[in-house]
């Protein structure tokens, strides 16, 4: 149940969009159309899901207070955290690379239809962001960090198909002139922020 | 944008008309965050109170200047292919002496901003600028480059902020002065009077819906930036 219930919070009550506005830019960006907003997400769901547990690892093993004791008790005063900015955005870079090396040989269907999202997805705010939470939040096992990033990534990927279903029918309206493409897209965000406001405090 | 594909001048002084725009253009006609669409996670998150907004907007100035300035120096040595990983490590190095900074001097402000700090390490604002303008011109006009697009980011995160403090707490707090109320105490609802806050403006879905109307004033009063659809 644990599971289940980190799962829902990352995508309705700790919505990364709406909740905290991460990956916007890539979100307003990659929202014109259905069809690509969906293989971004998709691709961000896919890098969240294998960055958070790794960047987990990492942060228990080498870069936490006392972190490095399974080396030597000596190490047990040894505070790398200054270090995880850093440490975080390197392997965020490399999974992004690996995982599009990996994917390209392997599966080049799915790169066909990630391919060109993959490298912007370095930058993503989210992606970094996602392990930033689950340094702050100090989830108790790497299932549930895991659990965290799947989650986390699905709601992202909900709200870029959500906003891009609204824009593409939004051509169609009378918007006023000066709100044409960004402006509106920002208000309808923060309409569908308060709509997800709803789901606050639901607890499985 | 045209400004950004513009060779490198060959020798002009420091303060010519050229480098002028290169300061005043971010502020409205390709500000970084209305026109540009860049950094906005962080512009909408911190945005709740003016005194995070101004530390957030010092951190970005800080690291916008020292990445553009870097980067720029290092333009011609930098391998392309993996220029991206070059330009995480400069900025993610700048932000970590940010965060430590913050959180020895403004202990108090570092919690508020919690991952925000960290965040800007991604913050397109940043990155934005340097591949579109760092990686290709001197340290000189890049510097003025990364004053005039942090200033143009600041600008909107204090308006924005400003409008959400003042009707989400009907107060501001400044440093040294307390909470300044723009009201007498006592026609607050809390002290018996009739008027309330709204809280709607501290939740995080206004901060959008004020993004929106700074653009819908911006581009009503400058009709070239209005999009096709």
């Amino acid at each position: 149940m644990e599971y289940l219930s980190i799962f829902v919070k990352g995508i309705f009550i700790e919505n990364m969009i709406f909740a905290y506005f991460l990956g916007m830019c890539s979100y307003l960006a990659v929202s014109k159309t259905v069809k690509t907003a969906n293989g971004l997400g998709l691709a961000v769901i896919f890098v969240l899901g294998i960055t958070v547990p790794i960047n987990y690892l990492l942060e228990n093993y080498v870069l936490k207070e006392g972190a490095l004791q399974w080396i030597s008790p000596e190490y047990a005063t040894v505070d790398l955290s200054f270090l995880s900015y850093i440490m975080f955005i390197a392997v965020i870079a490399s999974m992004v690379q690996l995982v599009e090396m990996i994917v390209e040989k392997f599966a080049p269907a799915l790169y066909g239809a990630l391919g060109i999202f993959l490298p912007l997805i370095a930058v993503n705010c989210s992606i970094l962001g996602g392990a930033l939470f689950m340094q702050d939040r100090q989830y108790p096992s790497i299932g549930e960090a895991t659990v965290f990033g799947l989650g986390s990534g699905v709601g992202w990927w909900l709200a870029i198909v959500a906003i891009a279903a609204i824009r593409e029918k939004i051509r169609y309206s009378h918007v006023p002139a000066p709100l044409k493409g960004l402006g509106i897209t920002f208000i309808i965000t923060g309409l569908m922020g308060i709509a997800f406001m709803s789901f606050m405090g639901i607890e499985i | 944008m045209s400004t950004d594909t513009a060779a490198a001048p060959k020798k002009e002084s420091l303060f010519s008309k050229k480098n002028r725009r290169l300061l005043s253009d971010p502020l409205d006609d390709s500000n970084p965050i209305t026109v540009q669409v860049l950094g906005i996670c962080s512009a909408l998150a911190i945005t709740v109170q003016l005194q995070q907004a101004v530390i957030m907007s010092l951190s970005v100035l800080f690291v916008m200047i020292g990445g553009n300035v870097i980067v720029s120096l290092l333009r011609n040595l930098i391998p392309d292919r993996i220029r991206i990983i070059v330009q995480l490590v400069v900025v993610a190095s700048l932000v970590i002496i940010v965060d430590q900074v913050l959180k020895a001097f403004q202990p108090d402000i570092s919690e508020k901003l919690s991952v925000f700090v960290g965040l800007i390490i991604t913050n397109c604002i940043i990155m934005g600028r340097l591949e579109a303008f760092a990686l290709g011109n001197k340290p000189g006009p890049s510097f003025l480059d990364a004053i005039g697009n942090a200033m143009g980011y600041a600008w909107i995160l204090l308006a924005v902020s400003i409008v959400r403090e003042v009707f989400g707490s009907g107060a501001i707090s400044l440093p040294g002065m307390g909470q300044v109320k723009f009201l007498p105490s006592e026609w607050f609802m809390s002290e018996g009077g009739f008027y309330e806050n709204n809280n709607l403006m501290i939740l995080p879905p206004m901060a959008l819906i004020t993004v929106g109307i700074i653009i819908w004033i911006q581009r009503s009063r400058n009709q070239s930036l209005i999009e096709e659809n």
